[in-house]
C-alpha cells in the first residue's frame, strides 16, 4: 500500500484571502481515498482499529484452512483404493472447528457492537453543515452561507452533517475521518466526522446516481477553530464587484448565459441549480473534484463541460474570444 | 422403510386424495401468492408511517357497500364448497348449479367494487395512498378474474362430462383457488377498509 | 371409484421387448413437436446449462470491456453510459441469468436420476419454466441489443431508476424482463418442492438424498417466498414510470427506502439461493474423489437449511449506511454473523470428508477442494461488512466487489465447472479430457485470484464501485492493471474449459455407466441415460446405492433391477412425503405444445407493456388464458376414468 505520507506546506496563494491567515498542512499520499492506512479523526481510526483486527483474524482463519486443506489432502495413507468406511474421530473435529469459530464469531460480534456504538453519535456537535448532493456536485450550506464542492470544518471537534439529495441518492464520504451515509430524497440522514489536524481530505460520492457518479467527489478542509472563523467569515461576504471593464462585460455575459443556474450573491446571478460561485476562486478544485482549479482549466471547463464531464448538466459553452478573455476576466475575479 | 417392499394392495392410477400432485402444486401458488400480497401490505403500511400523510388522506373510507360486496364474496366461497359436494354424490345438475351461483356472486362482487372505484374520487396517480388502494385492490380483481375464468371453465369441463363424479379433483383445486382468493380480500379488507376506522 | 391396481414388480432386461416399450412411452416425439414440446427434465436441464453458459459468456465479455476500460485511469474507450449500462448488463446477467438458470439445470437434470423417478413432478410445467427463462433472457437482450439496456446497477435503486432520472425505454424493459423471469423460477421452484415431497423412489427417505436436492429444496421454498417482493417491485417501478403513481416518488411521500427493503428481503436470500444447489453439488460429488462417504452428512444438510432460515433475516446488512437506527444496525449485523457458524459447519465437514478420505486429484477434486479455499476467502471477507461500522468503509467499495465475485464465482462457478466435468461423462457417454482440464483449472484458479483478490486493496484505498473511470492521482492503477491482466487470463481459462467440452462431446473416451465409481443413484443407467432414467423404479436401502456392498453399513441393499416396472404407460410411482412409501402410480404428461405458446404468449403480453400496445398487452393475456385452458384440457374419460387431469402440468 503506498501509505509514505508526505506533508505539503502550501501556501495561501495571492488574492486567496481565505488561505492568508493560515497555512494548512496538506496530507497526501499515494491513495487519498485509502482508510486503512491513512486516517485523521477518531470515527475513521475506530473504523480502522475495527478493519485490522478483523483482517488479521481473517487472514489468520485463511491460513489455518488452507493449511488444513493442504494437510488433508497430503497427508500419507494406506490401504489402496478402496472405500473408507470409518471416520474416525472427523466428525468431533468438525464439532470442535465450529465451536471454536462460533466463539471467535461472538467475540467479533461483541467488538463490532462496541465500535459502533462508539462512532453511532457524537457526544456534541458545535458545527452543523447541511450538505445537499445533486447530479454531480456538493452544496454545503452553514446557515445561510452556501459554498460548493468544498467544505471546510474545524479541527478537533466534531461535526455534525445533516444530509440531504436534491435528486437521486448519494453518498457522502470522506474515508480518511469518517464512514458513509446515503443521501436520499425525502430524508435526512445525519453523520458526524471530525479531523484531528488540519489537512485537505478527499470526499467521493459512493452510491451509483447515474452518468457522472464517477465524477462526484468533494474535499473537506479541516483548519484550526482560527482559521475555520476567518474562512466562514470570507464567505458569508458578497462577491468582490467587477474590477476592470473587461471583468464587467464578463458579468453580464455571466448574469445572461449562467445565472439561471449559477448564484453570485451580491449580485443578479440567483440561480438554484448548479454551484454558487460567489468565492469560485477560493476554491482548490473544479466541477467537484475533478481538475485544479486554475483560470485555464475553469475557462476550459466552461466550454467544454460535456467533453471533460459528459452528461454534466452544465452545458459547454461556445465562446468568442472576447467572450472568453471577459469572462474568465469576472470568474477569476470571484476570490 | 425397508427394502423387503411388500405391495399387497392395489394404488391408485393417477392423482388421488390429499396428497394429489396438483394440490401440492396450488399450496405452492398460495404460499407465494400470499406472500406476494404480505408484501403488498407490508409496502401499504410502511408507505403509510413513512410519508406522514393523513391516512387515508379522505378519511376512512365508507363501509356499505364494501361490507355488502364483502359478504358476498365470502357467500360465494360457501356456495362452491357445495359444488364439490354435489358434484362428489353424482348429482351434477345441484353441481352446475351452484357453480354458476359461485360465477354470478364473483361477477356481483366485480361489479360492485368497479362501482366503488368509479367512484373513489381520485385514481391511482392522484396521490400515494391513491396508487396503494388501486394497487392492492386492482392485484385482488385480478386475482377475482382470473378465478372467475377458472369457475367458468370447470362449468363447461363439467357441462362436457369431462370432470365427472369420480374425478372430482379440477374441482378441489379451482375451489381451493377460489377460497384462497376470498381469504385474501379479508386481510385487503381488513387493512384498507377496518383498520382506518379502529383509529379514525 | 378410481382406477386401481397392484403395480408389478420385477426386472426389465436391457434390449427386451419391456425396455422396447419403455423407450417407446417416453421418448420425444421426431420433429418440431418433439423438439418445442419435449418435457424429458434431461433435456430441459441440459437445456437449461448450455443458455446459462451463453449468457455467462455474454455477462463475461462485458466484463473484460470494463476491464479494457478500467485497465489505466481515465481511459476513454467506452461513454459513461455504455459503462453504466454495462456494469448493469454485467450483473442482470450474472445474477439472474446465469447464477441460478445454470443451477436450475443440474438440478433439472439430476433430481429425478438422483432420486429414483421418470420424469419431475410436473414436466409440463418444467418446460414452461425453461422457455420463460430463454425468452426472459431474450427480452433483457433486446434492449441492450438496441442501446437501450439495463443502466441504473443490478439492484437498481430509484430514484436514479425512476421516471425523471431515467426516462428511456431501458428500465421499463429491465423491470419487465425481470417480473417475466420472475414466473419461470417460482414455477420452477415450485416443481421441485412437489418432485421432492411426491416422486422419490421407495426407501429414498428424506435423510438420504444427496446434499444437492437439500440445496435445491431450500432455495425453491426461498424463492416461493421471496420473488413475489423483487416482481412486486419492479412492477411498482414500472406503473410509477408509466402510470404516475407515487410509491416511489419522494416529491409526493413515496420512500425511495422502499425500493430498498423489497429489493434486498429478496436479493439476499437469492445470494443463498444461487450458492446452496452448488454447494450441494460439492458436498454431493467431492465425497467421490475422496473414496468415502461425506463427513456430517446431517449437519451439512441441517446447515443448509439453517443458512436459509437466518438468510431471511439478514438483508439491511445491504442497507447498513441508509441512517437506520443503531441497534436496528446492530442486530441484523450480529445476524449476518450468525450466519456463518452453519458455513463453518459445512467447511469442516468438507475438509474432514478429504482428510478422512483418500483424495483422487482428478480434474472435478481440482475445482471442488479449490472451491472450499475461495469459499473461506469470501465467506471471511463476509464477515468483515457485517460488522456495522467497518461496513460504512467497505460498503459500495471494490472490496464488496472482491467479496460478491469470492462469492459468487467461488462458490458458484468453481462448483458448477466442477460439476460439469464430474457429470460430463454421464450427460453425453464421454470422459472429458484430463490435462485439457487440468490446464482450464491452473488458468482458471490464477486468472480469478488474479483478477479478484488485488480487488480488497482497491477497496480499502477507497476505489468506489461503478465508476466508469478514475484519476491517475488515486493510486489505483496497477491494481487495476494486475485485475485486467487477471480477467483476461480467466476469460482463457473459459475458453479452455469450453474447448475441452467441445472436443470431448465428439472425441471424449467412452464414459460407460460410472466412470468414477460414484455412489449414487444417477450413476446407475447407461451414459446418457434413456429417456425413461430407469428401467424400473428402484428400492432404496441407503444414501450410497452403488456403495453399499463395499460399505456394509447394514445388511440392507438397494433393489436397482428389480422394481416397480410400470410398464402400461407414461407412468411413475407417486410416494408419501417422509418416508416415501409407495401411494399411488402417477400418469405422466407427455409432449406438449402449449408450455411453449403459453411462454410466447406471456413474453408477448410483457413486450406489448413495454411498447404501450394495450390491445396487443390484452390479446395476449387472453392467448395466455386460452393456452391455459388447453394446457389443462382433462381428457375424455373413456377406458379409465381418473382425476388425473391436474397432474398435466
Amino acid at each position: 500500500m503506498p501509505c509514505a505520507s508526505i506533508r505539503v506546506i502550501v501556501s495561501a496563494k495571492e488574492g486567496r484571502r481565505t488561505f492568508a491567515a493560515a497555512q494548512i498542512a496538506v496530507m497526501r499520499h499515494g491513495a487519498p481515498l485509502d482508510y486503512f492506512s491513512h486516517v485523521y479523526g477518531p470515527v475513521a481510526r475506530s473504523m480502522q482499529a475495527l478493519g485490522w483486527t478483523y483482517t488479521a483474524i481473517c487472514v489468520g482463519v485463511c491460513l489455518v484452512i488452507i493449511g488444513l486443506l493442504m494437510t488433508a489432502m497430503m497427508r500419507r495413507r494406506g490401504g489402496g483404493d478402496r472405500i473408507v468406511t470409518e471416520s474416525g474421530p472427523a466428525l468431533t473435529w468438525v464439532m470442535i472447528g465450529s465451536g471454536v469459530s462460533t466463539l471467535i464469531l461472538f467475540g467479533m460480534a461483541i467488538y463490532a457492537f462496541i465500535a459502533l456504538r462508539a462512532v453511532a453519535a457524537p457526544a456534541k456537535a458545535p458545527v452543523t453543515i447541511a450538505v445537499t448532493g445533486y447530479d454531480w456536485w456538493w452544496k454545503a450550506d452553514y446557515g445561510g452561507v452556501v459554498v460548493a464542492n468544498e467544505l471546510h470544518i474545524p479541527t478537533g471537534v466534531p461535526v455534525k452533517i445533516d444530509l440531504r439529495s436534491a435528486d437521486v441518492i448519494h453518498a457522502f464520504w470522506v474515508p480518511q475521518l469518517a464512514g458513509k451515509t446515503q443521501m436520499i430524497p425525502g430524508v435526512t440522514t445525519h453523520q458526524w466526522l471530525q479531523a484531528d489536524r488540519p489537512g485537505v481530505y478527499r470526499g467521493q460520492c459512493t452510491q451509483f446516481c447515474g452518468e457522472q457518479h464517477a465524477h462526484m467527489a468533494f474535499e473537506v478542509v479541516a483548519q484550526s477553530p482560527a482559521d475555520y472563523r476567518a474562512w466562514l467569515a470570507a464567505q458569508a461576504a458578497n462577491a468582490a464587484a467587477p474590477s476592470s471593464a473587461l471583468a464587467q462585460t464578463g458579468q453580464h455575459y455571466f448574469r445572461s448565459h449562467c445565472g439561471g443556474c449559477h448564484s453570485v450573491r451580491g449580485t443578479e446571478a440567483t440561480g438554484q441549480h448548479a454551484p454558487d460561485l460567489t468565492h469560485l476562486m477560493s476554491r482548490r478544485e473544479l466541477a467537484a473534484g475533478l481538475t485544479p482549479n486554475t483560470p485555464d482549466n475553469l475557462i476550459n471547463w466552461v466550454e467544454h463541460a460535456q467533453d471533460l464531464k459528459p452528461g454534466t448538466r452544465m452545458p459547454s459553452f461556445d465562446l468568442t474570444p472576447e467572450q472568453r478573455t471577459a469572462l474568465k476576466a469576472y470568474l477569476t475575479g470571484l476570490s | 422403510m425397508s427394502e423387503d417392499l411388500v405391495l399387497d394392495k392395489p394404488l391408485p392410477v393417477g392423482n388421488t386424495g390429499p396428497r394429489h400432485t396438483g394440490l401440492w402444486g396450488l399450496w405452492t401458488l398460495v404460499l407465494t401468492e400470499g406472500s406476494l400480497f404480505g408484501y403488498l401490505i407490508v409496502s401499504y403500511l410502511y408507505l403509510g408511517v413513512a410519508s406522514g400523510q393523513t391516512w387515508p388522506p379522505h378519511g376512512p373510507p365508507d363501509l356499505l357497500k364494501p361490507g355488502i360486496s364483502t359478504t358476498i364474496l365470502l357467500a360465494s366461497s360457501g356456495v362452491m364448497m357445495l359444488v364439490e359436494h354435489n358434484l362428489k354424490r353424482a348429482r351434477i345438475r345441484s353441481a352446475l348449479g351452484f357453480l354458476a351461483l359461485t360465477i354470478l356472486m364473483g361477477a356481483v362482487f366485480v361489479a360492485m367494487q368497479m362501482h366503488e372505484w368509479a367512484h373513489k374520487g381520485y385514481g391511482p396517480w392522484t396521490h400515494l395512498y391513491g396508487s396503494l388502494y388501486f394497487t392492492i385492490t386492482g392485484f385482488h380483481m385480478a386475482h377475482v378474474l382470473a378465478g372467475l375464468i377458472v369457475l367458468a371453465t370447470l362449468f363447461v369441463w363439467i357441462l362436457m362430462g369431462r370432470i365427472r363424479p369420480d374425478g372430482p379433483k379440477p374441482v378441489t383445486i379451482g375451489g381451493l383457488y377460489w377460497h384462497f382468493v376470498d381469504a385474501v380480500w379479508i386481510v385487503v379488507f381488513s387493512t384498507l377498509y377496518l383498520a382506518p376506522h379502529l383509529h379514525g | 371409484m378410481t382406477e386401481q391396481r397392484i403395480p408389478h414388480i420385477g426386472c426389465v432386461a436391457p434390449n427386451s421387448e419391456d425396455e422396447k416399450r419403455l423407450r417407446d412411452i417416453w421418448e420425444a416425439e421426431p420433429g418440431l413437436k418433439g423438439k418445442l414440446g419435449s418435457v424429458d427434465h434431461k433435456v430441459i436441464g441440459l437445456r437449461y446449462i448450455v443458455t446459462a453458459f451463453v449468457f455467462l459468456i455474454l455477462g463475461g465479455v462485458e466484463a473484460l470491456i470494463m476491464r479494457l476500460q478500467l485497465a489505466r485511469p481515465d481511459a476513454g474507450l467506452v461513454s459513461p453510459d455504455a459503462y453504466n449500462q454495462l456494469f448493469s448488463m454485467h450483473g442482470v446477467t450474472m445474477i439472474f441469468l446465469y447464477a441460478l438458470p445454470v443451477l436450475s439445470g443440474f438440478s433439472n437434470y439430476l433430481w429425478p436420476l438422483m432420486l429414483g423417478t421418470r420424469d419431475m413432478a410436473f414436466p409440463r410445467l418444467n418446460a414452461l419454466s425453461y422457455w420463460l427463462f430463454l425468452f426472459a433472457g431474450l427480452f433483457l437482450y433486446a434492449g441492450f441489443a438496441f442501446g437501450h439496456g439495463a443502466n441504473a446497477g443490478w439492484f437498481n435503486y430509484v430514484p436514479v431508476s425512476g421516471p425523471i432520472f431515467d426516462p428511456g425505454p431501458n428500465i421499463d424493459i429491465y423491470a419487465l424482463g425481470m417480473v417475466l423471469l420472475g414466473i419461470s423460477t417460482t414455477v420452477g421452484a415450485a416443481n421441485f418442492v412437489v418432485t421432492l415431497f411426491r416422486l422419490r423412489a421407495p426407501g429414498m427417505s428424506l435423510n438420504r438424498v444427496p446434499i444437492i436436492v437439500w440445496g435445491t429444496l431450500t432455495a425453491s421454498v426461498a424463492n416461493l417466498i421471496v420473488i413475489p417482493s423483487v416482481s412486486l417491485t419492479f412492477f411498482l417501478l414500472w406503473l410509477d414510470r408509466n402510470l404516475g403513481t407515487h410509491f416511489f416518488d419522494t416529491g409526493a411521500g413515496g420512500q425511495a427506502l422502499l425500493w430498498q427493503h423489497l429489493f434486498w428481503v429478496f436479493g439476499h436470500p437469492w445470494v443463498y439461493v444461487v450458492v446452496l444447489p452448488a454447494m450441494g453439488i460439492v458436498s454431493d460429488a467431492l465425497p467421490t474423489f475422496c473414496r468415502r462417504p461425506l463427513v456430517g452428512y446431517a449437519a451439512v444438510a441441517m446447515s443448509t437449511v439453517a443458512t436459509m432460515i437466518i438468510g431471511f433475516e439478514v438483508w439491511i446488512h445491504h442497507m447498513f449506511a441508509t441512517g437506520l437506527p443503531p441497534l436496528v444496525l446492530a442486530f441484523f449485523g450480529a445476524a449476518s454473523l450468525i450466519i456463518a457458524i452453519p458455513s463453518a459447519i459445512t467447511v469442516f465437514c468438507w475438509i474432514a470428508t478429504i482428510w478422512a478420505g483418500r483424495p483422487q486429484f482428478k480434474v472435478p477434486f481440482l475445482f471442488f477442494a479449490s472451491f472450499v479455499l475461495l469459499f473461506v476467502i469470501g465467506g471471511v471477507s463476509g464477515v468483515m461488512t457485517a460488522a456495522v461500522s467497518l461496513d460504512w468503509q467497505l460498503n459500495e467499495t471494490y472490496f464488496v466487489v472482491a467479496h460478491l465475485h469470492y462469492v459468487l464465482l467461488g462458490i458458484n462457478v468453481f462448483p458448477v465447472m466442477g460439476g460439469v466435468y464430474y457429470w460430463f461423462p454421464k450427460w453425453t457417454g464421454h470422459k472429458t479430457n484430463e490435462v485439457l482440464g487440468r490446464w482450464a483449472f491452473g488458468v482458471l484458479f490464477t486468472g480469478f485470484n488474479l483478477a479478484f483478490f488485488p480487488m480488497h486493496i482497491l477497496g480499502v484505498l477507497g476505489m468506489p464501485r461503478r465508476i466508469y473511470t478514475y484519476a491517475p492521482g488515486m493510486g489505483w492503477s496497477l491494481l487495476n492493471l494486475l485485475v485486467t491482466l487477471g480477467a483476461f487470463l480467466f476469460a482463457l481459462g473459459v475458453l479452455i474449459f469450453l474447448i475441452d467440452l467441445l472436443i470431448s462431446a465428439r472425441r471424449g473416451e467412452p464414459a460407460g455407466d460410472n466412470p468414477w465409481d460414484a455412489a449414487s443413484l444417477e450413476w446407475s443407467m447407461s451414459s446418457p441415460p434413456p429417456a425413461y432414467n430407469f428401467r424400473v423404479i428402484p428400492i432404496i436401502a441407503s444414501g450410497h446405492p452403488l456403495w453399499e456392498d463395499r460399505l456394509n453399513q447394514s445388511e440392507q441393499r438397494s433393489k436397482l433391477h428389480e422394481g416397480f416396472t410400470l410398464l402400461e404407460g407414461r407412468e411413475t410411482l407417486g410416494t408419501s412425503p417422509l418416508d416415501s412409501e409407495p401411494n399411488a402410480i402417477l400418469r405422466m404428461p407427455g409432449d406438449h405444445l402449449a408450455p411453449f405458446a403459453l411462454g410466447l404468449a406471456a413474453t408477448v403480453f410483457f413486450a406489448a407493456l413495454a411498447l404501450h400496445g394495450w390491445l396487443w398487452a390484452g390479446l395476449a393475456l387472453a392467448a395466455c388464458a386460452a393456452t391455459l385452458i388447453w394446457w389443462f384440457w382433462p381428457p375424455k374419460a373413456e377406458k379409465a376414468p381418473s382425476d388425473r387431469e391436474a397432474a398435466h402440468v
